[in-house]
């Protein structure tokens, strides 16, 4: 394989966590927190409803979660096409 | 000791530490002032990154207005986070490998145009300005309801603070100055929040303990019989007093509150004060680390701030209603004389009764005496002037500010003084912390892209930096100004700042890093029509129209004007895409650029 190839195949690796973890980060806010809060409020976790639990702190720990899960994943990524700073 | 002396001893020994560190980080070169040589360390630059972000409306205001708005207030807690990730994972990488000073430089090489680079430069200083001039009137606030100094002298004590370290030091010195100004912030917002969780719940850890039950303690306390949760309680309390569930939504359309959030997401994530701490890093990685430290720390004030909003609501709820004047609370009568909160009694029973609808028509102010005192009504409550609504209208005779759950949280959980005087120096660190990012954006803006790349490209090394202090000098002149007089509008204008990041630098930078075809008459066009749409569009509802004029049935698809950056971001992305494949392509060297930004390490 090319050099270029390895290149392109890098950037699309990248991408593709970009989408699934930005998927991610919809559907807990704007899903679980906002379009499908009431329904979720039903659920009960100690005494939050589980909507209302999403939009006030749930999507913010999975936030920095995700943030976390990524910077994993890309110095992998960068190490393995050998991309990385030196 | 009491509070006044505490509170000078306190904000005083903040003020020297934060002067200390300025004299120890002094910019020596333009690198040092831009991008503090970019040597700061991830988890340093993700602190100093929280205290960037978080203003004194975060650290003073979000608490009260989300106890205020129940679970909508939630928009503000996700809206103020999300944009992180998007940092992280589509902007923050890229523009570290860039490498360079500014926003407009970036916007100004990459669509190797002069005309993008002034477009953003102008929206640049627009957005800063509008943002500084509410953060130095928040200085002066602090100062006059905890310290007992006219607003005016704090604002010019703030400005000769931000002046010293802004000017001397830069990016340098603005940086390590965030570093200790977070760890003052945030202790002062989780003293008090921690030690009110035990009060009520017994649980000190306060993000678990609103969604605990309540404690013997708290029952006494709040006078309630029966335990259970504290949520459950607080839902129930709302109903009877004709308010919707505290945990439910409604006050907002689903559609609204969507928009809102991601307008404020994307506009987070397009704010050049907070794009350009990312240019401090010394790697790369480092720059994707960083966003999640910032996020980390940011999320500690933010997972707090709506299980303050509960206990307070909760608290003031209980120990307010129905209670007659003459034993309401402490805490009470002291915020009664900066105005923060207030009772009028409607039906002549000396009791005060809180309920949906607002007590008083208009700002509260008070009656007084030929000696300038307020004057003391029968029951020894301060006399309010302004006109009460009737009673058929509403039965609430009480006016309490948003912000006094924040500001009277140490004295409802009854704790020592000095606590109360580190929340003063909270809001101070809060307030001047983003003050400092701000100036800084105007001040590379008008040294390095308006002198140094348009007026006087020959600007030396030295002679750029003078240009830089002095544009951060004039840059806090102006701000202090504003904050000694402000415009009506500046709580008009937030939505501004947002939407118009949200509508402009937001596209244009994410197709510029990940559509090499982006052209610049794309960029230019796009930029124009998110920002004169957005900017239409607010102008409309906010000044040109009465407030009855800003409601839901006149809205664009019932989107208000907080929210409609979302879709100035939208005609943006859409203008771009359709005038860049309308274009000639940019020339090879852009493309090669933009395909560069995507690895960390020099490719050929």
């Amino acid at each position: 394989m090319s050099d270029k190839q390895e290149f392109k195949a890098y950037w699309k690796e990248n991408l593709t966590y970009i989408i699934i973890l930005l998927s991610i980060w919809f559907v807990v806010s704007y899903l679980f927190g906002i379009i499908l809060a009431d329904n979720l409020d039903g659920i009960k976790i100690f005494g939050f409803p589980l909507g209302f639990w999403f939009a006030n702190q749930g999507s913010e720990v999975i936030f920095v979660i995700l943030i976390a899960v990524y910077v994993k994943l890309m110095n992998k990524l960068d190490m393995k096409y050998d991309v990385h700073e030196q | 000791m009491d509070i006044l002396t505490w509170t000078w001893i306190i904000v005083g020994l903040s003020f020297a530490l934060y002067i200390g560190i300025a004299i120890w980080a002094k910019a020596k070169t333009t690198g040092d002032f831009y991008v503090a040589a970019k040597q700061v360390h991830p988890v340093l630059n993700g602190m100093a990154t929280g205290a960037d972000w978080m203003s004194a409306a975060s650290f003073i205001s979000m608490a009260g207005l989300i106890s205020f708005l129940g679970r909508d207030g939630s928009m503000y807690l996700m809206g103020w986070t999300g944009g992180y990730v998007l940092l992280a994972m589509l902007l923050a990488p890229y523009l570290r490998k860039y490498g360079k000073y500014t926003v407009p430089m970036f916007v100004g090489e990459r669509y190797y145009s002069q005309t993008a680079r002034v477009v953003a430069l102008i929206c640049a200083i627009f957005v800063s300005f509008t943002y500084v001039a509410g953060q130095m009137r928040g200085v002066g606030v602090v100062f006059s309801r905890f310290l007992e100094v006219p607003i005016n002298t704090g604002v010019l004590i703030g400005m000769a603070i931000v002046f010293f370290y802004a000017v001397l030091g830069g990016m340098k010195g603005i940086t390590y100055t965030q570093v200790a100004q977070y760890c003052v912030l945030i202790v002062a917002y989780l003293i008090p929040a921690i030690f009110i969780s035990i009060m009520l719940t017994g649980n000190p850890i306060p993000q678990f303990g609103y969604g605990s039950s309540l404690s013997n303690n708290g029952m006494q306390l709040l006078g309630v019989n029966e335990g259970g949760y504290l949520l459950d309680k607080l839902n129930g309390i709302q109903q009877e007093l004709g308010f919707s569930a505290y945990t439910s939504g409604g006050a907002k359309s689903t559609i609204d509150v969507f928009a809102i959030t991601f307008a404020l997401m994307v506009g987070t994530a397009g704010l050049p004060h907070i794009i350009i701490r990312f240019f401090t890093t010394p790697t790369i990685r480092g720059a994707r680390a960083s966003a999640g430290w910032a996020l980390l720390f940011i999320a500690i004030l933010y997972t707090t701030a709506p299980a303050v909003a509960s206990f307070a609501r909760l608290n003031m709820i209980k120990t307010l209603n129905n209670e007659e004047y003459a034993h309401a609370p402490s805490w009470f009568k002291n915020w009664e004389k900066t105005g923060l909160v207030a009772w009028k009694d409607k039906n002549s029973d000396g009791i005060m009764q809180f309920a949906k609808g607002n007590a008083f028509d208009g700002k509260i102010a008070f009656e007084k005496g030929p000696d300038g005192k307020t004057l003391k009504g029968q029951y020894g409550e301060s006399v309010v002037s302004t006109k009460q609504t009737p009673l058929e209208k509403s039965k609430n005779e009480l006016y309490i500010d948003n912000d006094i759950v924040v500001l009277a949280n140490p004295e409802i959980a009854k704790l020592p003084n000095w606590v109360v005087a580190l929340v003063a120096a909270g809001g101070l660190a809060a307030a001047l912390s983003t003050a400092a990012g701000l100036l800084l954006v105007i001040a590379a803006a008008i040294s390095h892209d308006l002198m140094k790349s348009i007026v006087k490209p020959d600007l030396s090394e030295t002679g750029e930096l003078i240009w830089a202090r002095g544009a951060a000098g004039l840059a806090v002149c102006v701000a202090g100004y504003f904050g000694i007089n402000p415009p009506g509008f500046v709580a008009q204008v937030v939505a501004f700042a947002f939407g118009l990041a949200a509508s402009s630098f937001f596209p244009v930078i994410i197709m510029g890093i990940f559509w090499r075809r982006a052209t610049k008459e794309a960029a230019i066009l796009g930029m124009f029509s998110g920002i004169a749409f957005t900017a239409a569009y607010i102008i409309y509802f906010k000044f040109m129209n009465p407030p009855s004029f800003n409601v839901a049935e006149n809205w664009l698809w019932g989107i208000s004007p907080e929210g409609i950056g979302t879709v100035g971001m939208c005609i943006n992305f859409i203008v771009m895409i359709i005038v860049s494949n309308l274009t000639k392509q940019p020339p090879a060297h852009v493309q090669e650029m933009v395909a560069n930004l995507r690895y960390p390490r020099e490719i050929k």
